[in-house]
């Protein structure tokens, strides 16, 4: 069973602590949120958790394995990233951009072969995005372009996805989109870490929240538990409403 | 347009029609059957001369020096992810023709024929690696731009300082040639010491082009699919060091014409820079081979210099890609 553990977890720049202590573990089958105000840490600690970043204390155990000792490519062969920014430095082809998923497979761009040629098909297909597939990216909306990222994310096939802030910038519809299609990945086996801002469809579609303020994990468990009134005003400084499934959001304390 | 699997064998056929034709041409006409029996030895001594000591060297230089350039514009393109990079703008053929006058003003290059190729490639390495550790603080590459027109000024300035200093007129003339860039009265000889570090760089940068098409996603995400990236950039630059070095111990530093090639190929890849560079450097050799042909060709009374003639090909072309770039694409 692939699952991320992450213990103890420090990361300091210069002297600002930017995670402290943090603790948490992703495994398969579940879809996690992770939410709190900007500057809360939530990059630096995904970034720590794949070993993207370097940590002053703890550690990042994937598959049982420490994640420094793993190359790069067997890390991206059990977790696909997605990250807050992501420029297309050139306007590839939609396939060839969804193609980058197997890097970690060695597949070289444009003469995909056998598996990974089916693994860019069915990524392709889950993301409705198999008649663009020719397209060039820069020629996309943003919401279709969310998708060829997405679908570049399911290409890996790989056990775990960590996603930052996917639905960014994306209208209503197409952030509901993108989230079922995380949601259809979770179903499907994997396990998702993704960071969002609206709280509303983080309590909608996650199985677990994990709440950051300054650098710390401050709860960790099912909406039911740890979506609270206090739990908005400490997190986020608001005051809010919770009548069943519905977050009425009601102004800054 | 024409289909990616026609473009590697039209380079190739170009290629080998603009060598054959850069030994045809020239101040002495060579029929087509004289040219063809000096070419496999026969025809007499002076026939043989002119093709085997002159032309086809100065052909082949001219190829090869255009090959490295563009395999280094097109790697350097896809590391930085901008088009507008190149060993030239980036200040990397100016540091390493500096250190080569630096060479041969100092008699270093007399101690052993290495010593050129050597210095060229270290100064060659130096400029990649600045330009490299800026772009690791940087995002912007109009930051990294103006980092190559400060090299390229402050090796400028150094040249400059040499040429003020010269002890006399003769080597006051070698050092314009390097500033300047010429493939004129290349041997084999010549060849033979640069092609080495040529082909180094060039099979580092083909070895490693994967992780160009990785760069493609940003250096976060790239690093996300499994790149490490920094294997990647000093596999980069070392390759790009060692290549544009050698191209320039051959040749001294001719501009832009890494950013031409790799702009007119990029379509017929996919806009894949891995794709790209193989096809870079045959069409950066081709255009060097034909630039030099014209060299040859035209009736100045003194002759023109080949990195002249590329920059005025070559810098209106980067003026006009800067041009195309749409604001918020750095």
């Amino acid at each position: 069973m692939t699952e991320l553990t992450v213990k103890n977890v420090s990361v300091h720049a210069d002297k600002s602590m930017l995670v402290d202590d943090a603790s948490f573990a992703l495994a398969r089958g579940e879809f996690v949120a992770l939410l709190g105000p900007n500057g809360a840490g939530k990059t630096s600690l995904i970034r720590a958790a794949m070993g993207l970043q370097d940590v002053s204390a703890g550690q990042r155990l994937l598959g049982g394995a420490d994640v420094t000792t793993l190359s790069p490519a067997e890390r991206a062969r059990q977790i696909a990233y997605l990250p807050q920014t992501r420029p297309l430095a050139w306007p590839n082809s939609v396939r060839d951009v969804v193609s980058l998923g197997r890097f970690s497979h060695g597949a070289p761009l444009g003469r995909l072969k056998g598996l990974d040629a089916e693994a860019v098909d069915r990524a392709l297909q889950a993301c409705g995005l198999s008649d663009l597939a020719t397209r060039k990216t820069n020629t996309l909306s943003g919401g279709e372009l969310a998708r060829v990222h997405c679908a570049r994310a399911f290409a890996a096939e790989a056990p775990l996805l960590i996603a930052d802030e996917p639905i960014a910038a994306l209208d209503p519809r197409q952030q509901f989109r993108i989230l079922d299609l995380i949601k259809s990945y979770v179903d499907h086996g994997g396990g998702a870490l993704v960071v969002l801002h609206d709280i509303q469809l983080a309590a909608r579609y996650a199985s677990r929240m994990i709440w950051m303020k300054d650098g710390r994990i401050v709860a960790d468990g099912p909406p039911a538990d740890t979506l609270t009134p206090d739990r908005l005003k400490d997190i986020y400084g608001v005051t809010a409403r919770i009548e069943g499934t519905q977050i009425f959001i009601e102004g800054a304390v | 347009m024409m289909r990616d699997s026609l473009l590697m064998p039209a380079l190739i056929i170009a290629s080998v029609i603009a060598l054959v034709a850069a030994c045809f041409l020239g101040s002495t006409a060579l029929p087509a059957d004289r040219l063809l029996s000096a070419l496999f030895g026969g025809a007499n001594a002076g026939d043989r001369l002119v093709v085997w000591q002159i032309r086809l060297p100065r052909a082949i230089a001219a190829y090869i020096v255009g090959a490295a350039l563009g395999i280094s514009g097109a790697a350097l393109q896809g590391l930085l992810r901008n088009p507008l990079a190149e060993p030239g703008v980036l200040g990397v053929s100016a540091s390493a023709s500096l250190m080569a006058t630096f060479s041969l003003y100092y008699g270093i290059a007399t101690i052993t024929p290495w010593a050129l190729p050597i210095a060229a490639i270290i100064g060659a390495l130096t400029a990649t690696a600045v330009i490299t550790i800026a772009a690791l603080r940087t995002q912007s590459v109009v930051t990294l731009i103006l980092i190559g027109v400060g090299l390229s000024s402050f090796a400028g300035a150094a040249m400059s300082l040499l040429m003020n200093l010269a002890p006399n007129p003769f080597s006051l003339s070698d050092m314009i040639n390097w500033m300047l860039g010429s493939v004129a009265n290349r041997s084999f000889d010549e060849i033979r010491l640069a092609a080495p570090f040529i082909l180094a760089g060039g099979l580092i940068l083909f070895a490693t082009r994967r992780g160009l098409s990785a760069l493609t996603l940003g250096e976060e995400a790239a690093s996300g699919i499994g790149l490490d990236l920094r294997r990647q950039r000093i596999a980069t630059v070392v390759g790009a060091g060692l290549a544009t070095g050698g191209a320039v111990a051959l040749a001294g530093a001719i501009g832009f014409v890494g950013i031409v090639a790799p702009h007119i190929i990029r379509p017929f890849v996919g806009h894949d820079p891995a794709r790209s560079l193989i096809p870079s450097a045959l069409l950066s050799g081709l255009i060097l081979v034909v630039a030099d042909i014209f060299v040859r060709l035209i009736p100045t009374s003194s002759e023109l210099k080949l990195g002249v003639v590329a920059a005025l090909i070559g810098a209106p072309a980067f003026v006009w890609i800067a041009m195309q770039r749409r604001a918020g694409n750095d």
